[in-house]
């Protein structure tokens, strides 16, 4: 129960994203069978990675627009590379990988040497990178190896390729996220910088680390762009970016730093998705549903701040 | 957090504080002539006074919207809904000069502004009440009007027309001074007397340093923030009614390409980001600067994505430029 009691706000997000899902299920006309769940998990995928790259920068108090930006980078740069033989799309995944960390580097060096702030500098270098996507892919092209694809965006024995993928994603950030130095630090920077810094944290060699790590994720969602579209595409970036702050939100991560999970981040992302799929088969006409989507999306936020409005002491809501 | 002790707005002793805003408003002041002078030796006959007339007139569009961005930011919030603001309040005015009531079609320009005003207002309650991030909840307001929009108009470009006072502000021209410059001009005046001679300029600078401290002065602060978004969402109409008038039509996704350059604009100016401090001669200088650079990329003729390299890598050597000579912050 105290368990329950600590992550209140994570646990009323799983609950949403189950109740979601149940009226998704019960509407959607094929029901619950493999093929549902594999494309549902598949487009969580695709934005629970980017809602990743946006909780490592969220976490040390910024916010990265570069996202999205960096994703369709990415997958640009993938769509020349994924080809060939297994030595050929090693040598690419991990240069694609490369290219999203040095973006995220890049990001943290204009912030934590520049100091400037994270929100300008990242649109500042966001353009930067769409730009550099156009120039090496002006038009949507390329094409990557199909048998990776398939085995990344089918499932295996039942259980969506994707969902374990996730699931092997948390697995990994937990321990050094919550029982390195590394990661600790990370959430007392997010907390308080002054205070991480006298503690005797690197507070600069700290930030960088989590702005590379956003970098790297955003490759990962990339990577995984180019495994379900089969292309590479420098227009995907705007969404990705609005989206991931979004689900980053709904996720439980306060903007202000220092609180929130990798675990949040995907199960943001996966309500989002469920609300985009359900307007889809709500039989709602298609022309009013980015409508209700918004409206959806404004009310979920609102239902999170909702304990703001009953708060004694009105002091509390200005703490800085 | 540090405080930003140069950030305060007072008004005796300017030799102390104006270090981030000065060195902004030279470095874009600076920028401004090189950009002309490089368009005039790369094409002679370039430089001419209708060329400068004529970037003024395209950079009031910009500036009247840049104007109510910077009051936001200032604040130390953020309004990610301006390209639906924009594109919501050119449907509204179409919609309503194109009809066949004359009350309603004299009426486009008012309820024009009231679109502005309502979307503010929105923004404002979701901010000050609900205490929902700014970048999050006006992000919510956007997609909501695009899907407003996108339900009204069917997708298609939407009908109507455009009223004539639109047309007359946005490309009219008074003494050979285009009007939209003008009316820039003047809601530049205007701001700046709202910004450095009354309570409410005060009252933003100072919550953009510290709400907490203005609160417990006993300031009211959930109206300051409503009342700024409500100025801000007008402003933004302003801006799209003078954007009607110049392109003649309203169109699906015609405020998009104004979200970034007027946050450049404004920032490049050196506001900060985070509130509390910026002058409103350099969101007018950097207004100035972005639509020459726009305007000189968009002459030689660059490719699309040289254009967006060039543009991001300026504005982030102009914010190294201003953030190292900020020294007091650690």
């Amino acid at each position: 129960m105290s368990l329950l009691r600590r992550n209140r706000s994570l646990t009323i997000t799983i609950a949403a994203l189950t109740v979601l899902f149940a009226v998704f299920i019960a509407i959607h006309p094929r029901g619950f069978s493999t093929y549902v769940m594999t494309i549902w998990f598949n487009q969580g995928a695709l934005l629970g990675l980017a809602a990743i790259s946006q909780f490592f920068v969220v976490l040390v108090r910024g916010v990265d627009l570069s996202v999205g930006p960096t994703i369709a980078l990415t997958n640009v740069v993938a769509s020349y590379l994924l080809l060939g033989s297994p030595a050929a799309i090693t040598f690419g995944i991990i240069a694609v990988l490369l290219v999203g960390t040095l973006c995220g580097l890049a990001n943290g060096i204009a912030v934590v040497y520049g100091r400037i702030q994270p929100i300008v500098a990242t649109l500042a270098t966001g353009g930067m990178i769409s730009g550099l996507a156009l120039w090496l892919r002006p038009t949507p092209g390329g094409s990557v190896d199909e048998a990776l694809s398939d085995a990344l965006t089918y499932d295996i024995y039942g259980v969506p390729a994707s969902a374990i993928m996730l699931l092997v994603v948390l697995l990994v950030l937990h321990m050094p996220l919550r029982r390195s130095p590394l990661g600790l630090a990370m959430y007392a920077v997010g907390s308080s910088e002054q205070s991480a810094y006298m503690t005797g944290v690197r507070v600069r060699q700290v930030k960088l680390a989590a702005y590379a790590a956003s970098g790297t994720f955003a490759a990962l969602a990339g990577l995984y762009v180019s495994m379900v579209t089969l292309t590479g595409d420098p227009g995907i970036g705007p969404a990705y970016t609005l989206n991931s702050i979004a689900a980053v939100v709904l996720g439980g991560i306060a903007l202000s730093g220092g609180v929130g999970s990798p675990l949040g981040a995907i199960v943001g992302a996966l309500i989002l998705k469920t609300i985009s799929s359900l307007m889809f088969f709500s039989g709602l006409p298609p022309l009013a549903q980015p409508f209700f989507e918004g409206l959806v999306l404004a009310l979920a936020i609102v239902l999170g701040a909702f304990g703001m409005i009953n708060v004694r002491n009105r002091l509390e809501l200005f703490r800085q | 957090m540090t405080a930003r002790t140069s950030a305060l707005p007072v008004h005796g002793s300017r030799w102390l504080l104006l270090n981030r805003v000065s060195v902004s408003v030279l470095v874009l002041a600076v920028g401004c002539i090189a950009l002309v002078l490089i368009g005039a030796i790369v094409y002679p006959g370039f430089l001419n006074l209708g060329y400068i007339l004529q970037q003024l007139q395209i950079a009031s569009f910009l500036g009247v919207v840049a104007t109510g961005a910077m009051l936001v930011i200032v604040l130390g919030e953020i309004d990610l809904s301006v390209p639906w603001t924009i594109t919501g309040t050119a449907i509204v005015v179409t919609g309503f000069a194109g009809s066949h009531n004359t009350l309603l079609a004299d009426l486009a320009l008012p309820l024009g502004l009231a679109t502005g005003a309502t979307i503010g207002l929105v923004n404002g309650l979701g901010v000050a009440l609900f205490r929902v991030p700014a970048m999050v909840w006006t992000l919510a307001v956007n997609a909501m009007l695009l899907g407003a929009a996108t339900f009204y108009t069917g997708g298609f470009k939407p009908p109507g027309a455009v009223p004539k006072l639109a047309t007359y502000a946005a490309l009219g021209h008074t003494l050979g001074i285009p009007n939209a410059f003008l009316l820039w001009l003047l809601i530049g005046a205007i701001t700046l007397f709202l910004l450095h001679r009354t309570v409410y300029g005060t009252y933003l600078y100072a919550m953009g340093n510290s709400q907490r401290a203005l609160f417990l002065a006993g300031a009211r602060v959930r109206t300051i923030t409503i009342w700024t978004f409500v100025l801000a969402g007008m402003l933004s109409s302003v801006g799209a009614i003078l954007l009607t008038g110049y392109t003649n039509q309203a169109y699906q996704g015609m405020g998009d390409a104004y979200l970034m350059p007027v946050i450049a604009a404004v920032v490049i100016g050196g506001t900060s980001i985070q509130g509390g401090s910026g002058s409103y001669a350099g969101t007018f200088v950097g207004t100035l600067f972005i639509t020459l650079l726009t305007s000189i990329l968009a002459v030689m003729q660059m490719s699309d994505a040289a254009r967006q390299m060039i543009f991001g890598a300026i504005i982030l050597a102009m914010l190294l430029v201003y953030c190292s000579s900020d020294k007091d912050r650690a």
